[in-house]
């Protein structure tokens, strides 16, 4: 057989991993980590082996000036913000999905997907129409949206909600009607019973779902730079920064910029894993 | 409903309503008011729009970009899901989170990272140069872009459902004297179909409607290197906004497709996982 042979399967013998008698594991784990090596790790890795290239005071120009100061303000403030409405918003729809019974309420239900189907320019030109002085929803409002931090703000509003849904969702499935029952029968009132025992089971998800919300908000573009207005110091999120200096070909600038999203993303995933697991635990509990 | 378990009857309707207020202004406006304003100056510049040169260029090149990047991220999402669900080995929990990395990036930075390599000032540029080669501000790298940010679609649907399915049938057939090839197509695929189509529609959606990472690539050439989101953009910045509605309507349209597939699959997938974990 192959395998007696060393030079051959060199993951299985590498990463030891557990006898089978399924073929293909060398081939397929091969093929995986080339195309990820290959169109995935190899380009991101470029963005930081240029910023290595940068001094350290270059570097920090770039990445502290105050223009750039005010962007991760705004992208960072906004999607925070728009994490929070959605993790209130998103918990009222999930909960009302899975807990009461009302017309079209499927429909409803696959419509929750709808920012995530929908192409982020599309949503942008049709967030802006809506909130313009003259628009639908803008006409009626005493204050400025569009063209405003306050459009930023819409935008990953709009893009965020199925995160927390969707997160929230099979959670509350899963939530058996025993507990609130017992708690009932202890003679806690309804209030109570959803303050104190349900609630603080939904947390791990409610957390992971602002999270996912959240870091989506941070390096959202499409949908926000229609309605944002763009101003620099006022209105301009980091990823349109970054291609600011990139049309002006200062690539080692947008670079260092974008190093500094890119570790707070990858610090931002790190998180969502432990929330996930904490959430698988929470679940497993029950 | 059991009263002590549920809420009156008038807060359940508030909440209902309050939830489906809120759907509405952030979901079902944004969506009715792309085709409003789509057909705000008539059917004649509505079709005219569509079929406008560069409109159809942008169509030609996205549905190219789409047909290039789904097919390879299915390969991949097979590839890496056979040996992530079947096989246990040191360093697969590392693996898989690698294969979400695309979602966490930022779709601009996507498009930098290939500008930084093949572009101009980038590692390759100068050779790329010399022998007249373009990738940035052309096809490559739009197609390069549109395959990063989709690479993990098809993976993070087939990888829970073949971890539920387990090795039994693929075992049992390579006992009988299955090729590996045979088991693959006889049994794997078949059992994951649900999933797999799943995974193609979120990706192909995502491909068709990629507009950061592909707009840093792209150089917006009109009639060129032009995407249908790309079009909207170039045509709204003129003023032409009938025309970039138009085009935003027929992406609207695809993204209602989208959620309509969605919908008819997502239930099969469901039944199918919920029945592979008992």
């Amino acid at each position: 057989m192959a395998a007696s042979v060393p030079w051959t399967r060199p993951f299985s013998r590498l990463l030891g991993r557990q006898h089978s008698v399924l073929p293909g594991f060398d081939l397929s784990l091969g093929l995986a980590l080339l195309y990820l090596g290959l169109l995935v790790l190899l380009p991101l890795s470029a963005a930081f082996i240029k910023t290595s290239t940068l001094s350290g005071s270059a570097f920090l120009d770039a990445v502290a000036s105050p223009r750039a100061l005010a962007s991760y303000r705004l992208s960072f403030g906004m999607a925070a913000l728009a994490a929070l409405l959605n993790a209130g918003a998103g918990l009222l729809v999930a909960w009302v999905l899975v807990r009461y019974r009302f017309p079209l309420r499927r429909l409803v239900d696959a419509f929750v997907d709808l920012p995530f189907a929908l192409p982020t320019a599309v949503a942008g030109i049709a967030l802006t129409a809506l909130y313009a002085p003259n628009g639908w929803v803008g006409q009626w409002l005493p204050f400025k949206v569009a063209f405003t931090p306050l459009g930023v703000w819409v935008a990953l509003v709009f893009i965020g909600l199925p995160f927390v849904v969707r997160t929230l969702q099979p959670v509350l499935e899963e939530l058996s009607h025993e507990r609130e029952e017992a708690a009932a029968t202890l003679g806690a009132s309804r209030w109570q019973t959803l303050t104190r025992v349900v609630l603080p089971t939904l947390v791990p998800a409610l957390l992971t779902g602002f999270a996912l919300a959240f870091a989506r908000g941070v390096g959202e573009y499409g949908s926000v730079i229609f309605i944002a207005g763009n101003m620099p110091m006022i209105s301009e999120i980091t990823p349109l920064l970054i291609i600011t200096k990139l049309e002006q070909y200062d690539y080692a600038g947008a670079t260092a910029i974008a190093v500094v999203m890119l570790v707070a993303s990858f610090a931002l995933l790190l998180s969502i894993n432990v929330l996930q697991a904490w959430t698988r635990r929470r679940q497993g509990e029950r | 409903m059991n009263p002590a378990i549920s809420e009156p009857r008038w807060l359940r309707w508030t909440l209902v309503g309050a939830a489906l207020a809120f759907m509405a202004l952030f979901l079902f406006l944004p969506l009715a008011i792309v085709f409003a304003e789509a057909l705000k100056k008539g059917w004649e510049v509505y079709v005219a729009s569509l079929l406008d040169d560069d409109a159809l260029a942008a169509l030609r090149l996205t549905l190219i970009a789409a047909a290039v990047s789904v097919p390879l991220n299915l390969a991949f999402g097979l590839a890496a899901a056979w040996a992530l669900a079947k096989f246990d080995f040191k360093g697969k929990s590392l693996l898989l989170s690698l294969i979400d990395l695309p979602f966490a990036v930022s779709p601009v930075i996507a498009g930098l990272i290939f500008v930084l390599i093949f572009g101009l000032q980038g590692w390759f540029g100068a050779w790329l140069q010399d022998h007249d080669v373009r990738i940035i501000f052309a096809l490559p790298g739009i197609v390069l872009a549109t395959v990063f940010v989709t690479v993990p679609f098809v993976a993070r649907e087939l990888i829970p459902l073949m971890q539920a399915q387990g090795t039994e049938q693929e075992e049992a057939a390579h006992v009988l004297g299955a090729s590996g090839w045979q088991m693959f197509r006889r049994v794997t695929l078949p059992n994951v179909r649900w999933a797999l189509l799943y995974g193609v529609i979120l990706c192909n959606a995502r491909a068709m409607g990629e507009f950061g990472a592909v707009s840093v690539v792209s150089g917006h050439v009109r009639g060129e290197t032009n995407t249908l989101p790309l079009h909207i953009e170039v045509a709204y910045n003129d003023y032409q906004f009938a025309a970039a509605f138009a085009v935003a309507s027929l992406l609207a349209g695809l993204a209602l497709v989208t959620l309509a597939l969605k919908f008819l699959v997502e239930r099969r997938l469901q039944n199918q996982l919920r029945k592979a974990l008992q």
